[in-house]
This record gives structure tokens, C-alpha cells and sequence, in this order.
């Protein structure tokens, strides 16, 4: 009985393609629970944000689902096989940029494929056809420190996307860049995913940003980290960026407003 | 205003009091104040300096080859102890202790046992080379490893990185900076460390031409020498700025 429930079960995941399940993350730092039963999915090419107050366990939920930090208690599938704990499954860029401040820019983007084995050479060969869509043409032989910030996220997107996983997890990419630059950012961002057709759990606690991206959000609770509901944006893509100031905007953004105090 | 005085300053007044210091010596030595045979004047030395140099470079080699050597030597066991800490916590926890203790022990006071052990050949200066440049290599490039940022090495952890990339990728370069502080530190050390070695005795050397001279009451050969020595350290410390500079294209890629 259980076995032909979890039978349909497997093929029901198939039928809507979901690429990643969390289910009931439940996690402490240092004796403080930060999270708390919290499930969630990711279909394919779809864009789905996780947004919650500052200091909630976004991060942390980030973490676990890449297998940096030991789990607690949960489980991680993707395609639906039990990746818990399993490091190396999913694209993932950092809050902070962490560029190494002592490579050029095409070399901190091409970091992935030098620790899959290819040399100098080979690996900025690869990079070379990705710098105009990122952005970055121009600026690939310029050190990190030379860049502004909006360069420098692009730089870790690209180097993000050169791991090459069909999940990408992008943890506040637009978090310290001025109000334009990071309208520029989105509307760029969502070109890109456009393009290269990934599937995006991205992390924000700015509501605008959220609601523009994402085909669906996740509003968490203050730590410890629950869901407290599940917002699916039917906001019409391609989104011009006037999409912002129209009504039906404004009310998802009262929504989560309200959801979020 | 004042503040560009203060930048010209900053750079011209050391150089103004170290002149106003040699023309108070000369003065004082030409004047018979002090005697010449107790104290040579700035300009004895030099002249004297210039007349040693052809007697005197035989010496100088063989200070430097045992130096550098002994510096050589030195990087590669501080590189290898540095990386086991690094890497093991144990090895850490042992030897971190004790290494700070031995700080305080001036390495110096080890020459004469050196002397004894090894003869008055080579290895003996070498060793006390090895052993002053040892410490100060060995604590800033641990220093150096953990300074960086933990997350840089959990963003190659993600990337499937092994521990062998995250150290020369990420922990080795970031440890650059450091590395350098102290090898200028070493560098100097190495010429002082090779000159007291051959104080012990030997067949060649500045600290050999030193107690040679300083037997014959030479006072104004012994600073000549010492006037020798300083130079050699500096050159030594300024190529290693050069290297350094060479090696670590991103900083003047930030300065300008
Ligand atoms: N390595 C760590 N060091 C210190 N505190 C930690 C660490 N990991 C988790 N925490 C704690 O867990 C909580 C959640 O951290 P996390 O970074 O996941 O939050 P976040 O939602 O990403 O916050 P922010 O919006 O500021 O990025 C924080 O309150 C923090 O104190
Ligand atoms: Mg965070």
C-alpha cells in the first residue's frame, strides 16, 4: 500500500518536473533552533524566492541544501533522488561576492572549471563566449578590486553559472548595490535566466524584488525560520520593469507586507 | 599647505637628521675631541671601506652563501611545518605552544653550540641562519593561512574543490601578504645570524674579517664592515620587496 502510494508519488514529481524538494529542515546553531520544519519545492525553470526578515536562517537553509553544514533534521531530493547532505549538486552563489582578490576577473569566474581540472587556458577559452551576456566585456583582465559593485555580482554570477548545475541558489546577489544599479541588476538578472534556462531559488528581503523575479515566494516567519505562506506571482513574463507601479503589483505587495509583520 | 610640508617632511627630515648626526661625528673626530683610533670618522670608513673592498669580497661571499642558504632552507621547512599545522589540528595543538615560547629565546646564544657540534665549516653558520629565520617564517605565514575568510573555502567546498585547491587557490595567495612581512624580517636576520655563526671561527666570512680585525685593533676596518653588513641586509630586504612587488600584480592594480 505504502510502496504503490510512494509508486504514485514518484511519478506525480516526474509529471510536474519538480527539480528540488526540501522537506521539513528543521536545524540549530549552537543549541538555538534557526529553523523549523520548513519544506518547500523548485520546479523546472521555475524562479521561486525565499524571503524573510534579516537574521531568520535564509542563509542557513542555503547552506544545508548545498551540504556545507551538516543537517539536523531533513531532507534534500533532487530529480527526485535524496541528495542530503551531498555537496557539489547545485550552482551556489554566496552573499558576499568572494572574489579572490588575486585573480583577474576571467580567472575568478573560470574557478569552477580549474577545480574540475582545466587548465588556465582551456578554462578562460570557456568563459570568453559568456562575458557579453553577463555583462562583463571589457573587465575581464581587471582585478576585483577595480570593479564596482554591480561588476563584481555579475563576476560571481558568471562564476556561479560556470559550475553548471540546472539549480541555481543566489542568496541576496543585489544586497549591497544602490537602489538603480539594482533595478538594473533585476531586470538583467531575468533576461539571463531567461537565456540560459535555470531553475533559481533566490533569497531577498526586499519585497519589489521578490514579487518582479519570482513565479512564486516563499514568506518566512522571524528566527526560527518557518513558512508562514506560499505567494504565487501570476504576473505576465516577459515583466517590463513599469510592471512595478500597476495595481496588481501593489496588491501582492500589501499581501506580503501584512504576511511579513 | 601644511600638509603637503608635512608629506615633503615626512620622506626628507630622516634623511636630514641622519646627515646632521655624520657631520657632528666628523666634526667631533676631526676636531680631536674623540681619537681617531677609538673612533674613525664617517668619512675613514668609507675611504677605508673602498680600500678593503678586493680583500674583503671573498668574505662577503661566503656570508651571503651561507644567508641565503640557510634563508632557503628556512622557507621550506617554515612552508612544510606551516601547511601540517594547517592542516592538522593535533600537529597544531602540539607544536603552536611551544613555538611562541621559543620565541623569546634569543637563537643567537645557540652559535657557540653550533660551533661545537659542527665544526667551523659551513653548516654550523647555516644552522644558526636556519634557526633565526625559522620563527619569524613560520608564525606569520600561519598568520597568513588564517586569515582568510572561512566562507571563501565553504564557496570551493561547494564547488567539489579537494584540500590540495583550496590551499594553493585560495589559502597559499591569500597568505601572500604575511608571508612577505616576514621573510623581510628573515632576510635580515639571515645576514646577522651567518656574520655571529662566524664569529664562532671559520675560514672565511664577515664576522671571520670582523674578529680579525678587530684583533689588530682596526677599529676603522671593523666599521667598515659593519657599514657592510647593514648595506648587505638592506639590498637583501629591498629585493625581496621587488619580489614581492613582482608577485602580487593585484595590489598595484588596486593602487592606481
Ligand atoms: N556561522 C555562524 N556564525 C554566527 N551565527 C550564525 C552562523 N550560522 C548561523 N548563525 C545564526 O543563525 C541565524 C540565521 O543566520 P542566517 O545567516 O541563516 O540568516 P539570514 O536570514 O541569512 O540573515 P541575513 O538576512 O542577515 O542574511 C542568525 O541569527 C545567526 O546568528
Ligand atoms: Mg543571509
Amino acid at each position: 500500500m505504502l510502496r504503490r502510494l510512494l509508486i504514485i508519488l514518484f511519478y506525480w514529481e516526474r509529471r510536474i518536473n519538480i527539480k528540488l524538494r526540501v522537506s521539513n529542515f528543521t536545524q540549530q546553531y549552537e543549541g538555538m533552533p534557526i529553523i523549523e520544519d520548513v519544506s518547500f519545492y523548485l520546479q523546472e525553470d521555475e524562479f521561486v524566492t525565499l524571503i524573510g526578515p534579516s537574521g531568520c536562517g535564509k542563509s542557513t537553509i542555503f547552506n544545508m541544501i548545498a551540504g556545507i553544514v551538516p543537517i539536523d533534521e531533513g531532507k534534500v531530493s533532487i530529480d527526485g533522488e535524496d541528495c542530503t547532505g551531498k555537496i557539489g549538486q547545485v550552482s551556489y552563489m554566496y552573499q558576499k561576492d568572494l572574489l579572490l582578490p588575486w585573480k583577474r576577473v576571467i580567472d575568478n569566474t573560470a574557478l569552477p572549471l580549474i577545480i574540475k581540472g582545466d587548465s588556465i587556458k582551456e578554462a578562460r577559452k570557456k568563459i570568453i563566449p559568456y562575458l557579453a551576456l553577463f555583462g562583463l566585456e571589457g573587465f575581464e583582465y581587471k582585478y576585483p578590486a577595480q570593479l564596482s559593485g554591480g561588476m563584481r555580482q555579475r563576476a560571481a554570477l558568471l562564476r556561479t553559472y560556470m559550475f553548471s548545475k540546472d539549480i541555481v541558489l543566489l542568496d541576496e546577489p543585489f544586497g549591497g548595490l544602490d537602489a538603480i544599479t539594482r533595478s538594473k541588476m533585476q531586470y538583467w538578472l531575468l533576461e539571463v535566466a531567461d537565456q540560459v534556462r535555470a531553475s533559481v531559488l533566490f533569497i531577498t528581503h526586499d519585497i519589489e524584488e521578490a514579487i518582479y523575479l519570482s513565479d512564486r515566494i516563499y514568506v518566512l516567519t522571524e528566527r526560527p525560520a518557518r513558512v508562514r505562506e506560499e505567494v504565487a506571482i501570476s504576473l505576465p513574463r516577459p515583466r517590463a520593469r513599469e510592471i512595478v507601479t500597476s495595481a496588481q503589483f501593489n496588491r501582492i505587495k500589501k499581501h506580503i507586507l501584512f504576511s511579513l509583520s | 599647505m601644511r600638509k603637503k610640508w608635512g608629506n615633503i617632511g615626512n620622506k626628507t627630515i630622516p634623511f636630514i637628521f641622519l646627515a646632521a648626526i655624520l657631520v657632528f661625528w666628523q666634526l667631533i673626530v676631526d676636531r680631536g675631541i674623540i681619537a681617531r683610533y677609538i673612533l674613525p670618522s664617517p668619512v675613514d670608513v668609507i675611504l677605508v671601506g673602498m680600500k678593503i673592498l678586493p680583500e674583503i669580497k671573498v668574505h662577503l661571499y661566503t656570508t651571503l652563501q651561507e644567508a641565503l642558504t640557510g634563508l632557503m632552507v628556512a622557507i621550506v621547512f617554515s612552508l612544510l611545518l606551516a601547511m601540517l599545522m594547517d592542516n592538522f589540528s593535533l600537529i597544531q595543538k602540539a607544536v603552536q605552544p611551544l613555538l611562541i615560547v621559543s620565541q623569546t629565546i634569543p637563537t643567537m646564544v645557540l652559535a657557540p653550540l653550533f660551533a661545537m657540534w659542527f665544526g667551523f665549516g659551513l653548516l654550523p653558520k647555516i644552522m644558526v641562519v636556519i634557526l633565526v629565520c625559522f620563527f619569524p617564517l613560520v608564525v606569520s605565514l600561519l598568520e597568513g593561512l588564517n586569515s582568510l575568510d572561512p566562507d571563501f573555502l565553504n564557496l570551493m567546498k561547494s564547488m567539489k574543490a579537494n584540500r590540495w585547491q583550496m590551499f594553493y587557490l585560495a589559502k597559499f595567495p591569500s597568505a601572500l601578504p604575511n608571508f612577505f612581512s616576514g621573510l623581510k624580517i628573515a632576510a635580515t636576520y639571515s645576514i646577522i645570524g651567518a656574520v655571529i655563526g662566524e664569529w664562532m671561527g671559520g675560514k672565511a666570512g664577515l664576522g671571520v674579517y670582523m674578529t680579525r680585525v678587530r684583533q689588530s685593533f682596526a677599529l676603522d676596518k671593523v666599521f667598515a664592515t659593519i657599514l657592510i653588513i647593514v648595506f648587505l641586509s638592506l639590498v637583501l630586504f629591498k629585493i625581496i620587496e621587488l619580489i614581492q612587488f613582482l608577485l602580487m600584480p593585484w595590489r598595484r592594480a588596486i593602487n592606481k
